[in-house]
């Protein structure tokens, strides 16, 4: 035991190190690893609060009479945009992995039991997934919240049953291949249930694709919490949501681009930084 | 022999060939030397990891982007292979030099017909017209011995069967007529009695065309066949060179002469002569040791002479060969037949009481022709007749080996006597209850720990996201042998040791291990539940000789010292020979013959046992075979004959009565069965296939040769009277 503890020590830091090997990779973590920052030390980081009514069409870089400056300008009723972005990142970042993690649980146990069963078991499942990716995705998301009314709960259900069934394919698939492994039918022949089969002999075995995918979805479901808020289906204001500012400075766009441009920046940058972590991670998982 | 006036197709002298990784440089080969002549062929034989594909990729010039030449030459007809640009090497390669590799089905574009395939190759290198090319092409595929080559042509590569896939390829490397033909396992994919026949087509090759050989393989036994030299390749290194007959005969490095320890040849016995491992395992190419690389697993090393400097390749004259070479300080001073590892005699294990009972095993499976056709026809389910009415018994301590070719149905059997698939009719009987028609889901705890499995592929057997100890633990609190943590714990180490892994292997993961270890885990798993029968599914034939003579060892010793059944599932008659006490042989899902493993291997045989027998390469120049080529492919199993199955490639088969009536079940003494038409008096006046020479004569003719060796040490190369 004390041999191979440094050692597991050792190898949770190669891995890490295999990460710096992808500059992509280290660029995207240091992205997000900044967003994760701002959002947890908001209070901190924040130069004023994000709903006060301090002064409107203040240009990027307008110094305010009682202190301080607005570093990326205010809105039209007068709310500082970078105070705003900041306490914006808390919801993005609470909600968008919230609602993957949902969305993963789901089509991981619906993509389990297709890939396992087969038989009528996938088709039934495959069936209802294709329905469910047959819709428009923005239709869907309109018929769910507008049914069940605006709130991060129902955005959660709502991205879950969206990106659930293109989940379950892909674990489908993955399945399909592990299950003929010799290790699964030692499982069988020791007479393992077949959830815990799924789970705790096919599951692991999985992982390194579905954590890219992950980072990839991750950054597709920023963008539909950006465009529920755009559409006014995402938080109720006044709290601050990075969609939602867009929406509101929307027709004031022209004439004050700073109010639409600054949000966009902000979810544009955190996509980003999610989507070259997945690409540093695919490189790493392909080179060994 | 050819002349030593023939002009040198392939020169190469102290070739290194390294990896450039992450991890640095990585010496794949060092220090290689070779020469081929026009018509000669050399066998490159040893172990996986060895370095033997590295050079054949290193003469191309083709090692990708990481790899290259760091010292030595390679002259290919004269020329340096160094100077060379691309478009010259292209030249070169695919024309004047071909390759064949282990996968033909890799090797052939499945969406391509095969006419098209080999019509472009005389058409790119020749500069031919498409009918020329064509007529070339037809006229090839007849030359490597397919049938009807006009229709053939036509056909894509998925609709031939393997043997014939290879041949294609072959025909596909010879159609651009090199000089130098590069195969690079050939065989190793195929079963042996199409193994059988390609090695007949390629030793024949070389007469045919002149095209000079290197052949690379794994199995020292198919060199004996097809080569006239051999290098024998270990850690990145020749450490010994010579050819056929002094290699064979006198093998002077100890590692040559461990591998011969390791091959079950047909003297070999699990009781009295058992195989001997060699020790340790094939050091990474960066953890090479100084010194010889063989010596820390060598039973000769010494301190100060054998782990200092590079050592060179030195010349053993013996046998008449002049160019025995070999890579070792102490060649000289090792004795022979002290070198030749004997394996200590052991107590063969009890035989008890019957343990299995399998009677008119049934398996099916059923396909849905959903054509309309079939429809209209009321024939839509057709059967897959993969086990038909198996009968056999399997007594405590027993081996009962069941072999027989991909598709004959033996891996079906072990599935359902596993409970994954259940038998659609007959009884199978393990300890007295029936479990043909009782899936695993049905068993319980008890059940399932005294019936398992030993998987075939070591890769595949353990779980890679869990750790070696909780794999076992596992399966010791899922049989309930032990309940509580801590000793199930203890019975895990202690199942460890049984495997003769250390302790510590406990906390490592599957990707830490090297493929026998593996293997060694999984045995362990399988007797986690004090097994009171365990299937083998081909456990070792993944694995290199020396690691598989390892793991059949240990599996024999557990087996001794439990009184477990081991139902030994193979392809691999030499393996079988030596472990099983009872041999089935399967054939299209039936069983031809069976009995006593030493009624089996001799006559009378099954007709389809004797061409298996035959198609086995045997690695010692003084064991004497009968040749038999089945000629055909296996039959559809959806379709199979309605007589015998084996009738439509059986050499000895009498007339109408083998295509219309099932063969009766002959019995030739001593539980002794052979399935077949043949009358038994004519069964058993057939020759003994293998001939092994007895040991009075085995004296004889080493002593002849010995003398002829001493003078032509003493006669013709003074030079080399090195031997006191």
């Amino acid at each position: 035991m004390a041999e191979t503890a440094p050692a597991a020590l050792i190898r949770a830091v190669k891995s890490f190190g295999l990460l710096r090997e992808s500059w992509v990779g280290m660029v995207g973590a240091g992205i997000v690893a900044l967003w994760v920052f701002v959002a947890l030390f908001a209070p901190l980081v924040a130069p004023f609060e994000p709903n006060a009514t301090l002064q409107p069409f203040a240009t990027p870089g307008t110094a305010f009479a009682e202190g301080g400056t607005f570093w990326l300008g205010t809105d039209h009723i007068g709310r500082d945009i970078l105070s705003r972005i900041i306490w914006g990142s808390r919801t993005v970042l609470i909600y968008a992995p919230l609602a993957t993690a949902c969305a993963y649980v789901v089509g991981i146990l619906m993509g389990l039991a297709a890939g396992y069963y087969r038989g009528w078991v996938d088709e039934v499942l495959s069936f209802l997934g294709n329905v469910i990716l047959s819709f428009p995705v923005l239709v869907l998301y309109i018929i769910i919240i507008t049914t069940f009314g605006a709130s991060p709960i129902n955005i959660v259900i709502a991205i879950t049953f969206a990106s659930g069934p293109g989940i379950m394919r892909i674990v489908r698939g993955l399945v399909f291949d592990l299950r003929n492994r010799d290790y699964v039918a030692a499982a069988q022949t020791r007479g393992e249930s077949p959830w815990f089969i799924m789970l705790v002999e096919i599951l692991p075995n999985a992982r390194g694709p579905l954590i890219v995918d992950a980072c990839l979805r991750l950054g597709y479901v920023i963008i539909t919490i950006g465009v529920l808020g755009f559409l006014g289906l995402g938080l109720p204001p006044p709290d601050p949501d990075w969609g939602g500012m867009i929406n509101e400075t929307r027709s004031m766009a022209l004439a004050f681009p700073h109010m639409a441009v600054f949000p966009c920046l902000a979810i544009s940058s955190l996509i980003l930084g999610f989507n070259l972590l997945a690409d540093g991670l695919r490189e790493i998982s392909l080179r060994d | 022999m050819k002349d030593d006036t023939d002009p040198l197709l392939l020169e190469i002298t102290d070739l290194c060939l390294s990896y450039f990784t992450r991890a640095g440089e990585i010496p794949a080969v060092q220090d290689f030397s070779l020469t081929l002549r026009a018509g000669e062929s050399v066998g490159l034989a040893g172990e996986s990891g060895c370095g033997k594909s590295t050079v054949a990729l290193g003469i191309m010039r083709y090692m990708g982007n990481n790899g290259g030449i760091v010292g030595g030459t390679v002259k290919f007809k004269g020329r340096d292979m160094a100077t060379l640009d691309a478009e010259e090497l292209r030249e070169i390669r695919g024309s004047d030099i071909a390759m064949i590799y282990q996968e033909p089905m890799a090797a052939l574009n499945p969406s391509l017909t095969i006419a098209s395939q080999l019509v472009e190759v005389p058409m790119t290198h020749d500069k031919i017209g498409p009918e020329e090319a064509r007529k070339r092409a037809i006229q090839m595929l007849a030359d490597v011995k397919l049938p009807d080559p006009e229709r053939l042509m036509n056909a894509y590569p998925h609709q031939i069967s393997g043997g014939q896939q290879q041949r294609v390829v072959i025909a596909m490397a010879l159609l651009s007529n090199p000089s130098l033909l590069i195969l690079d396992e050939p065989t190793t994919a195929l079963d042996v009695t199409v193994e059988a026949g390609i090695v007949e087509l390629i030793s024949e090759l070389s007469d045919k065309f002149g095209t000079a050989q290197l052949y690379i393989s794994h199995n020292l036994g198919l060199m004996l066949e097809t080569c006239q030299r051999v290098c024998v390749m270990y850690s990145g290194e020749v450490i010994e060179e010579g050819n056929i007959d002094s290699l064979f005969t006198w093998p002077k490095h100890p590692y040559t002469h461990g591998l011969f320890g390791c091959i079950p040849l047909p003297y070999a016995d699990k009781n009295t002569r058992p195989l001997v491992a060699i020790p340790g395992q094939l050091p990474l190419p960066h953890e090479r040791p100084s010194g010889c690389n063989f010596g820390p697993r060598c039973a000769f090393f010494r301190e100060g002479v054998c782990d200092v400097g590079t050592i060179k390749m030195e010349t053993v004259a013996i046998g008449g060969d002049r160019d025995h070479r070999c890579r070792c300080r102490r060649w000289q001073e090792i004795d022979p037949k002290e070198a030749i590892p004997v394996g200590v005699s052991k107590e063969p294990a009890e035989i008890g009481e019957r343990v299995l009972e399998v009677e008119g095993m049934q398996k099916y499976y059923e396909v849905h022709d959903r054509s309309i056709r079939a429809m209209l026809s009321g024939k839509s389910v057709k059967y897959v007749k993969a086990n038909e009415s198996l009968d056999f018994t399997a007594r405590r301590g027993e081996t009962v080996a069941i072999v027989g070719e991909s598709g004959c149905g033996k891996s079906t059997f072990a599935k359902v006597l596993m409970g994954l698939e259940t038998a659609t009719g007959g009884r199978i009987t393990l300890d007295g209850v029936n479990i043909g028609e009782m899936p695993v889901q049905k068993r319980s705890p008890k059940q399932l720990g005294s019936l398992q499995m030993v998987f075939q592929n070591p890769n595949d057997t353990l779980n890679p996201s869990h750790t070696i100890g909780s794999q076992i633990a596992r399966v010791i609190r899922k049989f309930g042998v032990e309940t509580d943590k801590v000793k199930a714990i203890e019975r895990m180490l202690h199942l460890l040791d049984l495997v003769k892994l250390p302790r510590d292997f406990a906390l490592r993961r599957p990707r830490q291990l090297s493929g026998g270890q593996k293997q060694r885990v999984g045995i362990a798993r399988a007797f986690a539940g004090n097994p009171s029968m365990v299937i083998g599914d081909e456990p070792v034939s993944a694995l290199d000789v020396s690691v598989a003579a390892a793991v059949t060892e240990l599996l024999m010793d557990i087996q001794r010292e439990q009184g477990t059944t081991l139902l030994f599932i193979s392809h691999d008659l030499s393996v079988v020979r030596y472990l099983s006490d009872r041999v089935v042989v399967m054939y299209l899902g039936q069983i031809m013959e069976r009995g006593e493993t030493e009624d089996v291997f001799a006559p009378p045989y099954h007709p389809y046992t004797e061409a298996l027998l035959s198609a086995v390469p045997i690695a010692d120049p003084e064991i004497t075979k009968r040749h038999i080529v089945l000629e055909g492919t296996l039959p559809s199993v959806l379709d199979p004959p309605a007589g015998c199955p084996f009738e439509t490639r059986c050499p000895r088969k009498i007339g109408e009565i083998c295509e219309t009536e099932r063969p009766p079940n002959q019995d030739a003494g001593d539980r002794h069965v052979i399935a077949c038409h043949i009358p038994m008096e004519e069964l058993a006046k057939v020759e003994p296939v293998i001939k092994v020479p007895s040991e009075s004569e085995r004296i004889r003719t080493a002593m002849a040769r010995e003398a002829k060796a001493a003078a032509a040490d003493t006669g013709e190369v003074p030079e080399c009277s090195t031997r006191s």
